[in-house]
């Protein structure tokens, strides 16, 4: 018999987009930006080689480290607000209610949307002046206040709201789709035993759901990651420098500030964390186990 | 493919409620709060867009327009501007629809044969392949960006339309193909295996077998690939050059950029044009729509 690559050469004809666009625009490019980051180049690329320097100036730039603070603020409420917040939304949809269907689609809608379009939307909602606070002030409560973004401490708290908005039918969807698939006898039985339906979800359900949770959670924080339109629609960064991110962060030093040794040695660190983050669960689902089907 | 089944809805399954009580009105009153959250910034852009600056001014957000007049949104069509160009969004819809259609082609074209080798043929190195393919999925685009920048200007590519069909096919394809590839593995190998002892190649196989049984994945793929090109806001801006922004960068442009005083009525107008694509998608594709974004990270 032939070696396998021959038998299949059509194959890896077939392949040869999919491996040029790994090799070049994928690693290449990764490589071509790491190299850069170990240079002191500023508009151009040169190879004078400073090691890690531009790291400690990274870490010792108070724009970088407000926009990861502000990654950890977003992230973690934006994550976990979808989590609970579409969770609550499935079990409430699964509970043989009248216009279902109606239900869920007004909830997922904004999960069609661009990030654009939902940043500009709650920008005009919420804008201090013509927005809800004003609105509300004229049905007559005067001293009403909400003016978080134009508040520097508080814009971020803005900014995770609108994403949560956005990204909360997502998780209604893919945590629906399991709760239906939960066995009906598991009501039966529970009823029997007279357990109370919260108990049910809390301690049967919820475990049942643990790889839907596991899929949202992966989905939701690439999104954390990559936030960069969202904050551009919304803020743009302001007040001040208070709502910057890292993806942001990166795009400014590349485009208009001319850093690019910094700006690389920004985007370095930042795929770094992604791949601890998740080099154990791409393993665990896609390699640990031989696929059964062929 | 067990995430195409599983996540179509089928009958309610939760605890069958014993008679309508207070309990009930407590499931309608979250649904219908929390309904009220997702539906008033919707609201809220229409009735904005409908309205004349004078009405605006007022500071009632949720009040209906007084008199409702489209001129915001012919405005926003045909005369908003975006620093000096005064040519409305219009253009941007343009550029968006050149972007689109031949980004959605080419990315599942390049996704569908990648799946299909990977899937039925896994030559040598198609693991390392799809592993690496995943994980690209994954890295945050920054990483990527400059050296695709100077690649791109180095065969003159960088600033135009086809640049961009590029740079969205690279991004695309480990989504692409991990559909596909999950799609073949619930296809029965023994199809695969007939089609091969009655002497069908690679491509007989893929054009004349496969593709044909492959239609509801292209429909996914097609949905998840229209919205989320259509949505972009980075490739566009970085790779499409200042004459060929798409749809989203203009929108932004338009309303972010301070000249004079902010018309919020065209800003919302050219908000909802900016959405009509996408949500035109959800409201036809329904289910398909739930299909393709719950099949984007699941096992396969």
């Amino acid at each position: 018999m032939k070696p396998r690559f021959f038998r299949f050469w059509m194959a890896q004809v077939a392949l040869a987009p999919a491996w040029l666009i790994v090799i070049f625009a994928y690693i290449g490019t990764i490589l071509w930006t790491i190299q850069i980051s170990f240079t002191s180049s500023k508009v151009f690329p040169v190879s004078n080689y400073v090691g890690f320097s531009q790291y400690t100036r990274l870490f010792g730039s108070e724009r970088w480290i407000i926009s990861v603070q502000n990654l950890a603020i977003f992230g973690v409420i934006f994550i976990i607000g979808c989590l609970v917040l579409g969770f609550l939304l499935a079990v409430f949809l699964d509970q043989r209610i009248r216009a279902e269907s109606m239900f869920r689609t007004i909830f997922l809608y904004p999960y069609a949307l661009s990030f654009i379009v939902t940043g500009l939307v709650w920008q005009w909602t919420l804008n201090p002046t013509l927005g809800i606070q004003q609105t509300v002030r004229n049905w007559g409560w005067e001293s009403f206040t909400f003016d978080w973004l134009s508040r520097g401490d508080r814009a971020i708290y803005v900014i995770a709201l609108a994403g949560m908005w956005q990204a909360s039918g997502l998780v209604m969807a893919i945590l629906l789709a399991g709760l239906r698939g939960v066995d009906s006898e598991l009501w039966k039985a529970a009823k029997v035993d007279g357990i109370p339906t919260w108990r049910v979800y809390v301690h049967i359900v919820i475990p049942i759901l643990a790889p839907m949770f596991a899929t949202a959670t992966v989905l939701l924080a690439t999104a954390v990651v990559k936030v960069y339109d969202l904050v551009v629609a919304l803020t743009n960064g302001g007040p001040g420098i208070s709502t910057e991110v890292p993806a942001k962060f990166v795009i400014e030093y590349l485009f208009q500030r001319q850093n690019l040794g910094l700006a690389t040695a920004a985007s370095t660190v930042m795929m770094i964390t992604v791949l601890c983050v998740l080099a154990p669960w791409l393993y665990v689902q896609y390699f640990r186990q031989p696929r059964s089907a062929h | 493919m067990a995430s195409l089944t599983a996540s179509a809805p089928v009958e309610p399954s939760g605890p069958r409620p014993k008679r309508i009580g207070p309990g009930r009105y407590g499931v309608y009153a979250f649904l219908i709060i929390s309904a009220l959250f997702f539906l008033i910034p919707l609201y809220v852009m229409i009735v904005t867009s409908l309205k004349p600056m004078d009405e605006i001014r007022l500071g009632n957000l949720f009040a209906l327009p007084g008199s409702p007049s489209f001129d915001a949104w012919i405005k926003a069509w045909s005369q908003a501007c975006t620093g000096l160009n005064c040519n409305g969004i219009h253009v941007g819809m343009l550029n968006s629809v050149k972007i689109l259609v031949p980004s959605v082609l080419l990315s599942i074209a390049v996704g569908s044969v990648t799946g299909y080798a990977l899937s039925f043929w896994r030559p040598k190195g198609a693991n390392v392949l799809f592993g690496v393919l995943l994980l690209g999925a994954f890295i945050p685009y920054q990483v990527f960006l400059y050296p695709l920048v100077r690649i791109l200007s180095m065969v003159s590519l960088y600033n135009s339309i086809p640049g961009v069909v590029f740079v969205h096919t690279i991004f695309g394809l480990p989504l692409m193909t991990l559909l596909f590839r999950n799609f073949y593995a619930g296809i029965p190998i023994d199809l695969f295996k007939a089609a091969r002892v009655d002497g069908g190649g690679f491509w007989a196989i893929f054009l004349r077998l496969m593709l044909p049984l492959s239609t509801p994945i292209i429909v996914v793929a097609a949905i998840l690939q229209i919205t989320g090109i259509w949505n972009d806001f980075l490739f566009g801006l970085i790779f499409a050059g200042r004459e060929n922004f798409p749809m989203t960068v203009q929108l932004n442009n338009v309303v972010n950029s301070s000249f004079g005083e902010k018309e919020y009525n065209v800003n919302m107008a050219a908000t909802i044009l900016t959405a009509l694509v996408p949500l035109f998608v959800y409201f036809v594709s329904g289910r398909w729509f739930v299909r393709g974004i719950a099949s984007g990270a699941v096992k396969g």
